[in-house]
C-alpha cells in the first residue's frame, strides 16, 4: 500500500490504481463520461482533469496511476475552471431535447452540468446535426446530436463483448458512433451499451418513452433467464415492470446482462399468460382447481400406488418452490419419479457431488477446460466472463467442442473430439498429464497447464444434446480424478440448480444429500422415499408403458425441451392424467385435468441458486397477473387437502424449514440471504468466509431509480459472519418474517446488517452440527457408463446440437422486443460436405434420421468438420424432431429435393 | 540508383556495417546536437538511449506524414532524393537494432511513395536491404505505408495507432512510443528530414557538425517558405541567421514590391510575428525565439503575408483547417476547434459581434489554458487542439484594434 493525499486527506492505495477510482473509494467523486470501471481507460472526455503536484497541466484521473507521495487537488480554481470548459464544451452540440429525451431525469450529462458545469453558454452559432434517432440494430437505436463521443459503447461492443460492430466514423465536430454498412449492431450484449451510456444517445426500443425515471420503483433482483442468473436492479412503473438493468456484482455479471436477459421479461405481462385456474378447460375458482389436483393425487396413489405419480420441472421459480414441490411429492406424495432436467442435463449426483468452482475462479486458473454447449447461446454472461479470463487475465482455454462456437477465436488448444468422443478424448488429456500423450495437441494442452499455477476449471454441461449425456460423463469422471480440479455447471435452465439443491431429481433430497440420508428431512417430513426413482427419460418411457399414470408438470414442457421429440409427444398423449403448474399453456400441458397459474418472475419473492452454487435473494416487483400463486403456496395448499399441513405461510418461513433440512444449506438463516452481498455459496459452511454483509442495506437500490450508467455496487461491510446453528437458524427466521422479511417485499429494503448476524452459537453447537453436515454431502462416486457410438453411415453426418440463445420458449415467444430477434432454423455442415451435396449457400435440403425429417436451409460453416452438422434445438425445424434418446449419437441423412 | 551512388549515395552504410560500432554513430550523433526536425525538436541521440533493454523487438517509425499548411520541405526529399532516406533508415535502424522499419507518408504523397519504394527495391536489389545486408548478419526490411489522409496522423502516437490499422487517434501518454510504442514495442519515431541527416552527420563528423548554427541550434535544417514571397520554396538553411535575412533575403522579399504585414515563422500552429524590427532581427534559433517572442520554429515552415492580407481570414482558414483535421478523440479539441471555426467564420464574412474576440479567447482557454502562453498548456491529449489557439492569441496580441474595427465593440453596441 502507498500513500496518496487527495484534497488535503491521506489516504491508502495499491500502487498502479487509477487516481479516479482511489478518489471515489475515499470519498472524492471527480467527474467523468468516457471513464467506466470495467473497462479500459482512454481518457478522452478531459472531464476528471485535476492537478497533481509536479505535474505539469492538468493530467486526467482516470489514466493517472497512483504513486506513493501522490499529491492531488481536485477543486482548485484551474480544475474547476477545466470542468466548466469540458461541459461547455460537451452542452455546444448537445441538442438539450431533455424534455422528450428518455434520458432525462438520470442523465449524467444533466447531472454533471447541475454539479460541476458553468450554467449558460455562450453558443450562438448552428449546432451540429443529424438524422435523428437512427436504429442501429432491431432493439437498440441512437441519436447522434445527443451522442457526446465517450466511446462507452464501441469499447463495451469491442473489448467486452467482442462484437466490434459498431465504432467512429467521420471525425472532428462530425464524429460519430455508426455500425457499419449493411451489418446491424446484432449483439447478444447490446443493452449494456444503452445502460452505459452517459447521455440519452442509445436507447432501447422496449423503454422508449414507456415512464419517466423519477417514476420509476426499483428492487434489487436476479435475473431467471439462465442459470447464469444476473444480478439486476427490477425496476416498474404503475405497476408494470419496463426496465432491468444489471448490477455490477463482482462474483458473478460485472454488472452486464444479455438482451433476453434485459429485455426477455416482457413475458410476465404478456396477454398469453394463464390468469385464472382451468379445470377440463374451463375457468374455475383457486379452491375448485386445488381440490381437483388434490382429488386427482390421491386417488391416483391410492389405486395405483405413489410411483405411478411422477412430478417433471420445478427449474423455472425460486428455491422455495423448488422445495415445495420436492416435498410435495417426495414427503407427501412418497414419489421419488422427479426430475427438474428434462433429458438435456446431467446426473444430479455428478453436478451436486464434485469440487465446484465459482465463476471468479475463472480468472486464476490454471486453465479453463471448456466441455459446453455455446456459452454465447446457452449462458451468455457466463460466456463474457470465460471471455475475460481469457484475454484480460491470460487463462489458456483447452476446449472439447466439436463445432465452432462463440469463444472458438479464445480457445488456446481445441482438441476436437468428434460428436460422442469427448470421453475418449478427455482420458487421452489426462494420460499427457500423466506423461503418455497420445498426440501432439493434448501434449501441447497438458505442457500448458502444467506451465501454471491454480486450479483447473472444468466448465461442464451438454456440449451436443443429439448425444446421450454419457460421453460427457465419462470426460467428466477422467477429468475429476485430477488434483486441483474444479467444476463450473454449464447447465442451463434458470434454477435448475436450485432445483437439484431442493431435492428435484430422482434419489436425491434437500441439500445435496442422497436419499439414504433421509434423517434431515424427517425432521419435518411425514415420509421420504427410500428407492431412487425415474428420471425424465425414464418418466416419459413410464407414461408409455403405462407405469406413469399422473404427471405434474411443473412449468415444464417436454414437448419443446425434451431432446426427443417423438418420445415426449407419445408419453404425453399416452399418460392418464396431466396436472400443470404454468404461466403459459403450451404443447405439454394443453390436454392437463387441471392448470394452475403461477407466479413468474417479478411477481414473486424468495431465493435462487446459480450455477456456481450461489445462493441469492429475489424480490417481488408487481402483483401478479390474474390471481396467479407462487408454486410453493399451490404445492402447501395441495398438501393440505392430502392431510398434511405444511403451516406455511411466509416465503421466509418455506427458507428457513429448506435451510432446516438440507444439510449443505447449514448455517444460512433468511436474514442472512437477505443482507448478504452476493449472497451464500452452497455449502455455506464451506465458504463461509467469501460472506461479505452489505454495510447500507438500503444503499444499493433504496426504492429510487437506481443511476444507471456507472456501475451498480453495494456498499460491502468486512465484518465476520457468524453462522447460524439449525435451532438460531429458526428463531432468525421466525424474526426475520414478521419483520425483515415482510420489509423486503413491500418496499425493496433489505433488513440491517445487523439482524443478519446471527448471535455467535455456543462453540459446542458447531462443533456438533458442522462435522454431520459436512460428512453425509453427496461426493460424486465417478462412475462412467460405457460409452458405444454406433457404426458411421457414410452417406449419413453426425449431428450436434444445443440451445439457441433466442429459443421458442415462453420468455422469448411472449417477448415482443425479442422474438424478432430469433433468426431462422438452418443446418450448419462443412465446406466439403455442402459441396458433395453438390448445393448452394442457402440451399433447402431434405434432413431425415429414425425419428423425423424436414426441409431446411443448410450452409456451410468454417471450422466444422467434415461428417458433422449442427443444428439448434426447437422449433418446427429443431434437432429435437430428429433425435433419438435412446442412441449415443443422432446421424442424419442430408438429400438435395428435386 | 546510379545517379545517387554516383553522388556517394550507400557509402556511409557500407561504412557503418564494416565497423559495426553502434557506440560510434551514437557519439556522433551526441556531438552533432541533432534535434528532431518534425517540430519538436528532441535530441535524437537522447530519445536512443530511453530505449528500454527489454529483449522486445524494436521498431523504427519514419514520419512521413507531412500535413501541415505551409509544410512541404520533407517532399522534397521524398521525391528528390529517396535514396538518402533509405540510407538514414539502414543507419538508423542499424543503431537501434532494429529489423523492421516503416516509412509512414501522407496518403496524398502518391508519386513520393512510388519513388521511396523504387529505390528500396533498388537498394534491395543491390544487396542495402534484405537479410545479412553485405554479409554483416544485420537483416533489414522497410515497409512503405501510405496514410488515408488524416494531419493527426503526424502526430507520432496516433501515427502508430494508424500503422497497426485502427483509426488514427493519439494515445494516452504515458507510456511513450519509445518504451510502448508499435504493437507494443519499443519505437523510435523519427521525422523523415531526421533521419536524412544522420548519414550527413556521420560523413561531417559530429563535432564538425555542431559547429554550424548557434546554440542548442545546431547544423542546418530545410524551411518551406511560402507566401507572399518573391521566392517561395525550400531552403536549407544554417541556424543562425536573422528572420530578415531568410524573408527578404533567400526568399527575396515581398511579392509585388508590398509591405510585410504578418508572418508564421514556424508553420500553422504556433504564434505569429509582425513586420517589427524586433521580429526581423530575431535569430534563427529554437531556444531564443521561444525563450524572446513565445513562438517556435516548428516543422520549418515560414508563412509570409503582406499589407493587404486580412489577418481575421487567414486565421479563419487556419481554425477551418483544425476543426477538419480534429481527430474527434477528446472534447476540447472535437468541439472547441469547431466552434472557434464557426466564430471566425464569422468574424471574417463581415458577421462578427463585439465580444465575439472576447469569446474567442474563452473558448481557447478551455483547450490552453494559458492561452497568450507559449509553448502553450493544453487539456487535450495531443497538440493538435491548441493549435488553432495560436491563430486567436496572435490575434489578440497584433490585431485587436483591427478586429475591433471589423466587428465593433462592446462599447459601440
Amino acid at each position: 500500500m502507498i500513500n496518496v493525499t487527495i484534497d488535503g486527506k491521506t489516504v491508502e492505495a495499491n500502487p498502479g490504481d487509477l487516481l479516479i477510482k482511489v478518489a471515489q473509494e475515499n470519498g472524492v467523486y471527480i467527474p467523468r463520461f468516457c471513464w467506466h470501471d470495467r473497462m479500459k481507460p482512454v481518457g478522452m472526455c478531459r472531464m476528471c482533469l485535476v492537478e497533481v503536484e509536479g505535474i505539469r497541466g492538468l493530467p486526467p484521473a482516470c489514466t493517472m496511476p497512483v504513486a506513493e507521495g501522490m499529491v492531488c487537488h481536485t477543486e482548485t480554481p484551474a480544475v474547476k475552471q477545466a470542468q466548466d470548459d469540458v461541459l461547455e464544451f460537451l452542452l455546444v452540440n448537445h441538442p438539450l431535447d431533455c424534455p422528450v429525451c428518455d434520458r432525462g431525469g438520470e442523465c449524467p450529462l444533466q447531472d454533471t452540468t447541475l454539479a460541476f458545469g458553468p450554467g449558460e453558454s455562450r453558443f450562438v452559432e448552428e449546432k451540429r446535426h443529424f438524422e435523428k434517432p437512427i436504429p442501429i440494430s432491431d432493439v437498440v437505436l441512437l441519436d447522434r446530436e445527443r451522442c457526446i463521443q465517450c466511446a462507452r459503447c464501441t469499447r463495451f461492443a469491442d473489448e467486452i463483448a467482442g462484437d466490434p460492430l459498431i465504432s467512429f466514423v467521420d471525425r472532428g465536430g462530425h464524429t460519430q458512433v455508426l455500425n457499419h454498412p449493411d451489418h446491424p449492431f446484432a449483439s447478444y450484449f447490446s443493452g449494456n451499451v444503452v445502460q452505459i451510456c452517459p447521455v440519452g444517445a442509445l436507447t432501447a426500443k422496449p423503454y422508449r418513452f414507456r415512464a419517466r425515471p423519477w417514476d420509476l420503483a426499483t428492487v434489487e433482483t436476479s435475473c431467471g433467464q439462465c442459470a447464469v442468473q444476473c444480478r439486476g436492479a427490477l425496476q416498474s412503473s404503475s405497476n408494470r415492470l419496463v426496465r432491468l438493468l444489471g448490477v455490477d456484482s463482482d462474483a458473478v455479471n460485472h454488472g452486464w446482462l444479455c438482451d433476453k436477459g434485459r429485455y426477455g421479461f416482457e413475458y410476465v405481462h404478456s396477454d398469453a399468460r394463464v390468469r385464472e385456474p382451468q379445470l377440463d378447460g374451463k375457468t374455475v375458482s383457486w379452491p375448485q382447481a386445488l381440490d381437483a389436483a388434490a382429488d386427482a393425487l390421491r386417488s391416483a396413489r391410492d389405486l395405483h400406488g405413489a410411483e405411478s405419480i411422477a412430478f417433471l420441472g420445478g427449474a423455472r421459480g425460486t428455491n422455495e418452490d423448488a422445495y415445495a414441490i420436492a416435498r410435495l411429492a417426495k414427503g407427501v406424495i412418497g414419489t421419488d419419479n422427479v426430475d427438474s432436467q428434462l433429458g438435456d442435463g446431467l446426473p444430479a449426483e455428478l453436478i451436486l457431488g464434485v469440487n465446484r468452482a465459482a465463476i471468479a475462479d475463472l480468472d486464476t486458473a490454471a486453465a479453463i477446460v471448456l466441455l459446453a454447449p455455446d456459452l454465447k447461446e446457452a449462458l451468455p454472461v457466463l460466456h463474457l466472463r470465460l471471455r475475460r479470463a481469457a484475454l484480460e487475465c491470460n487463462v489458456p482455454i483447452i476446449d472439447f467442442s466439436s463445432v465452432p462456437h462463440g469463444l472458438t477465436r479464445e480457445v488456446t488448444h481445441a482438441l476436437a473430439p468428434l460428436p460422442g468422443e469427448q470421453g475418449k478424448r478427455a482420458e487421452q488429456l489426462v494420460g499427457a498429464l500423466n506423461g503418455n500423450a497420445a498426440d501432439a495437441i493434448v501434449a501441447a494442452a497438458a505442457a500448458t497447464i502444467a506451465g501454471r499455477s491454480g486450479n483447473i476449471v472444468v466448465v461442464l454441461g451438454r456440449s451436443n444434446l443429439a448425444e446421450r449425456s454419457d460421453a460427457t460423463v465419462q470426460a467428466a469422471a477422467a477429468l475429476a480424478g485430477l488434483a486441483n480440479v474444479k467444476f463450473l455447471s454449464a447447465l442451463r435452465r434458470g434454477n435448475v440448480h436450485g432445483a437439484l439443491e431442493a431435492g428435484l431429481a430422482p434419489g436425491i433430497l434437500p441439500g445435496r444429500v442422497t436419499i439414504e440420508h433421509r434423517d434431515a428431512v424427517q425432521q419435518v417430513w411425514r415420509t421420504a422415499p427410500e428407492v431412487p426413482g425415474l428420471d425424465a427419460e425414464g418418466i416419459l418411457r413410464g407414461a408409455i408403458d403405462g407405469t406413469i399414470k399422473t404427471l405434474v408438470l411443473v412449468g415444464a414442457d417436454p414437448i419443446a425441451d425434451f431432446p426427443d421429440r417423438a418420445l415426449a409427444i407419445e408419453a404425453l398423449n399416452a399418460v392418464g392424467t396431466i396436472i400443470a403448474l404454468d404461466g403459459f399453456g403450451n404443447a405439454s400441458n394443453q390436454r392437463a385435468k387441471v392448470m394452475l397459474p403461477v407466479t413468474m418472475f417479478g411477481e414473486k419473492s424468495g431465493t435462487t441458486t446459480n450455477l456456481e452454487g450461489r445462493m441469492q435473494r429475489v424480490n417481488q416487483k408487481v402483483s401478479p397477473e390474474g390471481i396467479a400463486m407462487d408454486d410453493w403456496r399451490i404445492a402447501s395448499e395441495i398438501a393440505l387437502r392430502l392431510g398434511d399441513d405444511f403451516d406455511l405461510e411466509l416465503v421466509d418461513e418455506i427458507t428457513a424449514e429448506m435451510i432446516k433440512v438440507s444439510p449443505a444449506l447449514a448455517g444460512a438463516t433468511p436474514a442472512l440471504l437477505a443482507s448478504s452481498h452476493d449472497g451464500v455459496r452452497i455449502p455455506v459452511r464451506e465458504h463461509a468466509t467469501e460472506i461479505k454483509v452489505r454495510k447500507n442495506n438500503a444503499g444499493l437500490l433504496d426504492g429510487e431509480g437506481a443511476v444507471s450508467w456507472e456501475p451498480i455496487k453495494a456498499d460491502v461491510e468486512a465484518v465476520d459472519v457468524e453462522l447460524a446453528t439449525h435451532e438460531s437458524a429458526d428463531e432468525s427466521a421466525d424474526e426475520s418474517a414478521g419483520e425483515a422479511g415482510a420489509a423486503v417485499i413491500d418496499s425493496g429494503e433489505t433488513p440491517s446488517a445487523d439482524k443478519a448476524t446471527i448471535t455467535a452459537p455456543t462453540a459446542e453447537a458447531s462443533a456438533t452440527v458442522a462435522p454431520t453436515a459436512a460428512s453425509v454431502l453427496l461426493t460424486w462416486n465417478r462412475i462412467a457408463p460405457s460409452v458405444s457410438l454406433p457404426g458411421r453411415d457414410a452417406y449419413a453426418v453426425r449431428l450436434v446440437s444445443g440451445p439457441a440463445l433466442y429459443d421458442h420458449g415462453n420468455a422469448v415467444n411472449a417477448s415482443a422486443s425479442i422474438v424478432g430477434l430469433r433468426g431462422p432454423s438452418k443446418l450448419l455442415v462443412s465446406a466439403a460436405d455442402l459441396q458433395r451435396l453438390g448445393v448452394t449457400n442457402g440451399t433447402e435440403v431434405h434432413v431425415a434420421s429414425a425419428k423425423g425429417a424436414f426441409n431446411i436451409a443448410v450452409h456451410a460453416a468454417r471450422g466444422i468438420t467434415q461428417g458433422v452438422a449442427q443444428l439448434a434445438m426447437g422449433g418446427e425445424r429443431g434437432a429435437n424432431a430428429l433425435i433419438d434418446v435412446g442412441s449415443s449419437a443422432t446421424d442424419v441423412r442430408v438429400e438435395t429435393i428435386q | 540508383m546510379q545517379r545517387a551512388q554516383a553522388d556517394g549515395a550507400y557509402e556511409m552504410w557500407k561504412e557503418v556495417l564494416r565497423r559495426a560500432d553502434v557506440q560510434w554513430i551514437h557519439d556522433e550523433v551526441k556531438a552533432s546536437g541533432l534535434r528532431g526536425r518534425g517540430g519538436a525538436n528532441f535530441p535524437t541521440a537522447i530519445k536512443w538511449e530511453s530505449l528500454p533493454d527489454n529483449g522486445l523487438p524494436r521498431h523504427l517509425v519514419i514520419n512521413g506524414d507531412e500535413g501541415e499548411p505551409s509544410t512541404f520541405k520533407d517532399r522534397v526529399l521524398l521525391e528528390g532524393d529517396p535514396h538518402a532516406l533509405v540510407e538514414g533508415v539502414c543507419i538508423e535502424a542499424y543503431r537501434i537494432g532494429s529489423h523492421r522499419a516503416f516509412i509512414y507518408l501522407r496518403g496524398e504523397f502518391a508519386l513520393g511513395a512510388d519513388r521511396v519504394q523504387q529505390a528500396i527495391n533498388e537498394a534491395r536489389a543491390a544487396g542495402f536491404v534484405g537479410t545479412n545486408i553485405l554479409g554483416s548478419g544485420f537483416d533489414l526490411e522497410i515497409v512503405v505505408h501510405r496514410g488515408a489522409g488524416a494531419y493527426i496522423c503526424g502526430e507520432e502516437s496516433a501515427l502508430i495507432e494508424s500503422l497497426e490499422g485502427k483509426r488514427g487517434m493519439p494515445r494516452i501518454k504515458p507510456p511513450l512510443p519509445i518504451h510502448v510504442g508499435l504493437y507494443s514495442q519499443p519505437t523510435v519515431v523519427n521525422n523523415v528530414e531526421t533521419v536524412c541527416t544522420i548519414t550527413h552527420i556521420l560523413k561531417m563528423g559530429g563535432a564538425e557538425y555542431a559547429k554550424l548554427g548557434v546554440n542548442r541550434s545546431t547544423g542546418t535544417r530545410l524551411a518551406a517558405i511560402s507566401g507572399h514571397v518573391k521566392q517561395p520554396g525550400v531552403y536549407e538553411l544554417e541556424f543562425g541567421m536573422t528572420l530578415r535575412d531568410i524573408i527578404f533575403g533567400i526568399a527575396g522579399g515581398i511579392r509585388d514590391d508590398k509591405q510585410l504585414k504578418f508572418f508564421l515563422p514556424g508553420g500553422a500552429s504556433f504564434q505569429w510575428l509582425i513586420n517589427s524590427d524586433e521580429h526581423l532581427d530575431q535569430v534563427y534559433d529554437i531556444d531564443d525565439i521561444s525563450a524572446k517572442l513565445g513562438t517556435t520554429l516548428g516543422s520549418g515552415a515560414i508563412m509570409v503575408y503582406d499589407q493587404d492580407t486580412d489577418p481575421l481570414l487567414v486565421a479563419w482558414r487556419l481554425a477551418k483547417f483544425y476543426a477538419h483535421e480534429s481527430c474527434g478523440k477528446c472534447t476540447p479539441c472535437r468541439e472547441g476547434s469547431g466552434w472557434i471555426e464557426k466564430v471566425l467564420y464569422r468574424m471574417s464574412h463581415g458577421l462578427g459581434r463585439p465580444n465575439d474576440m472576447d469569446a474567442l479567447l474563452d473558448i481557447s482557454a478551455g483547450i490552453s489554458p494559458d492561452v497568450m502562453k507559449a509553448p502553450f498548456t493544453q487539456t487535450t491529449i495531443c497538440p493538435l487542439g491548441p493549435s488553432p489557439v495560436s491563430a486567436v492569441a496572435s490575434l489578440q496580441k497584433w490585431f485587436r484594434a483591427e478586429v475591433e474595427a471589423a466587428c465593433g465593440t462592446e462599447a459601440q453596441a
